[in-house]
């Protein structure tokens, strides 16, 4: 049994700590460590299109997660006041989203992208008082819509869970010492409720930072850094490969780590 | 009296869906009492505090504050503050800030000079100063009960609702805290509402106690005359100890009633609701209005089951054969050691006047209510 166990984890992280040791590799080889260097860092760093890809890919996690933020602690405040039907069927709905797989959100956003960019493009086209009208068209919008919309349904589970646990007493007594309803949402709920939207930003930016799937499919003549490392894998992998995924692991790390720290904070008590 | 009632309810009316929480309730609280709304669970005393602070409407029926139709007007802009149950002090904000939290609603603004002025006088009162800068789970659970207090009261409020305030503290701080409250209100001299189950709580801090059951106010008046004068069978049983023994009226005269006991005994006892001849009633005999001797005297007879020595009193319980278990307390008087010693036989007379018949209880409805407002509304 604890050799079993041991082998599921030796297989799960072997694979990331070797990632990791040759990100420092002296040597130009994959498979044979030859001493211990930055480099390849270095290296990583000085290539224009990586960091290009980087930068992208920071904007897209950033604008995302900032959208799926505001819009799904907006959804969870909103959801509190439904039916109990209506609640189910939407905690459902919102359940489904982040089960699908990443395939499938990526191939219907793009068929649904590409269908309304045929209606609005024309329209727009039609309606433009210039000769040259505003092309809608794959690229940075369309990954952050995608990436908003999932991550959306991750933030209003969050808040969600953070809402549900909020004492309605504290409302009341806010509502009691004379406080609107606006200044008890801004100096009471958002207060209570504010650990939950950073973890939930945090978790949008990294699922974002780390999403190659859904990108692939809407990203059209964009490149994200998940993007970039898959096409320079199939120019086979290289040491500077393994230190772009060392970054991107421990950024990763961090901010999972941050978010669940924000959860854990100030705990609304028992 | 001929002041505006601090409070007053016209034929108030609360359901939740088929449930009816409260019903008909006429109610004048006069200005400047501690009143108490006292009741089981489910009774719907709750249901009113919180359809004075606001948080309820009534389905039927007025709620008036000082006179004005409170019907529309949110808790917010209503002259009434609350401590809750569990205090609900804000957990992100610090002692003084919380305390000061209504303060800063005022509209026109206050200075901020006056409010940390007031918030500090809060905190004296509640003797709590110099604890302004404390984050609340620093606080043990009579210091934020404090804290729950100041804050209500530093809005001088037209009335002070309090929800059950004393129920989370253990019974050396509680007994403390009933006495505080007391202090605070005569002091301050707004009218306090409490809402508790808790009987010996309302009559020890009250100046009027409401007694409700099943949605309803069965008596309103001073813990003395609840107390000694119930208006029926269950303020009797509801409010302090007593016992309740089942007869038949076998003769009436005036406000007097001689009822038969099952043994044969036959009582007399003072009525409060018209009573025929033949009718089953139920009697009750308060503890300390039995008092007991050697056999021989007295009107019933019985045999000491068990003795609880208190100090400056003793309970017994006697069986009498026939009747059943009767509690009876009998002040110690040190030097007399007319102590009773389970085993021993007694005989047990009655302070005249004390008993008191009342129609036998048919009221079986009513509690299967009560219980099914207790389940929803807890």
């Amino acid at each position: 049994m604890r050799a079993f166990v041991v082998a599921v984890f030796a297989f799960l992280y072997l694979p990331i700590a070797l990632v990791v040791l040759f990100s420092f590799n002296a040597g130009h080889h994959a498979s044979e460590f030859t001493g211990f260097s930055v480099q390849w860092y270095g290296k990583a760093l000085s290539n224009p299109f990586l960091v290009e890809a980087l930068k992208n890919s920071l904007f897209i996690a950033t604008t995302s997660a900032l959208l799926a933020a505001f819009c799904g602690t907006a959804a969870a405040l909103g959801l509190q006041r439904v039916g109990a039907r209506t609640r189910a069927l939407f905690d459902a709905l919102l359940g489904a989203a982040i089960v699908v797989p990443g395939v499938v959100i990526g191939i219907s956003t793009l068929v649904a992208l590409v269908q309304l960019f045929a209606v609005v493009n024309p329209f727009l086209a039609s309606v433009w008082p210039t000769d040259q009208p505003p092309r809608l068209s794959l690229g940075y919008g369309s990954i952050i819509a995608a990436h908003g919309l999932f991550s959306m349904a991750l933030v209003t589970m969050i808040v969600g869970t953070r809402l549900a646990s909020l004492d309605r007493n504290l409302v009341e007594a806010s509502s009691d010492l004379y406080a609107t309803p606006l200044t008890t949402f801004h100096s009471i709920v958002l207060p209570q409720i504010m650990p939950a939207v950073i973890a939930g930003f945090l978790l949008a930016f990294t699922f974002s930072f780390d999403d190659f799937i859904i990108a692939f499919f809407v990203a059209g003549a964009q490149t994200t850094l998940p993007i970039y490392v898959f096409a320079s894998i199939r120019r086979g992998v290289t040491p500077e490969i393994n230190a772009i995924a060392t970054i991107v692991l421990a950024a990763s790390v961090l901010l999972v780590l941050l978010a669940q720290w924000q959860l854990g904070r100030r705990k609304p008590s028992p | 009296m001929t002041a505006v009632p601090d409070i007053e309810f016209r034929a108030v009316t609360k359901r939740y869906g088929a449930v009816t929480a409260v019903s008909g309730i006429d109610l004048a609280i006069p200005p400047s009492a501690f009143v108490a709304l006292l009741g089981p669970s489910g009774c719907g005393k709750t249901t009113c505090l919180r359809m004075i602070g606001g948080f309820e409407q009534p389905s039927e029926g007025q709620v008036l504050i000082r006179g004005r139709d409170m019907a529309g007007t949110p808790p917010y802009r209503r002259p009434v503050n609350m401590v809750f149950q569990q205090y609900a002090l804000f957990p992100h904000l610090d002692v003084e800030d919380n305390i000061s939290y209504g303060l800063r609603q005022a509209r026109p603004r206050l200075s901020s000079r006056e409010i940390s002025q007031r918030a500090g006088e809060a905190l004296s009162m509640v003797q709590l100063a110099g604890y302004g800068r404390r984050k609340i789970h620093e606080l043990s659970g009579g210091q934020q009960q404090r804290v729950a207090l100041a804050r209500a009261l530093v809005n001088k409020p037209a009335v002070l609702l309090l929800d059950e305030p004393l129920a989370a503290l253990d019974k050396k701080l509680r007994t403390d805290m009933q006495i505080e409250l007391q202090n605070l209100q005569r002091e301050i001299g707004i009218t306090f509402v409490l809402v508790t189950h808790d009987q010996e709580e309302a009559l020890s801090m009250s100046d009027f106690v409401c007694v409700m059951n099943g949605g309803r106010v069965v008596q309103l008046g001073q813990p003395s005359e609840i107390y000694d004068e119930p208006a029926d069978l269950f303020v009797a049983d509801f409010v302090g100890k007593t016992n309740l023994v089942s007869g038949k009226v076998a003769g009436l005269s005036g406000d007097l009633v001689d009822v038969a006991l099952a043994d044969g005994t036959v009582i007399s006892a003072r009525k409060r609701v018209p009573l025929s001849r033949g009718e089953a009633v139920s009697v009750s005999l308060r503890p300390e209005s039995l008092s007991l001797s050697a056999p021989g005297s007295g009107s019933l007879k019985g045999i000491v089951r068990n003795r609880i020595f208190l100090g400056s009193t003793a309970e017994y319980a006697i069986e009498v054969p026939g009747i059943g278990s009767l509690l009876a307390k009998a002040d110690h008087v040190i030097g007399q050691g007319n102590l009773f010693r389970p085993g021993e036989p007694v005989a047990i007379g009655f302070a005249a006047g004390a008993p008191l018949a009342f129609p036998h209880a048919k009221n079986n409805g009513t509690n299967q209510r009560e219980d099914q407002n207790a389940e929803i509304l807890s």
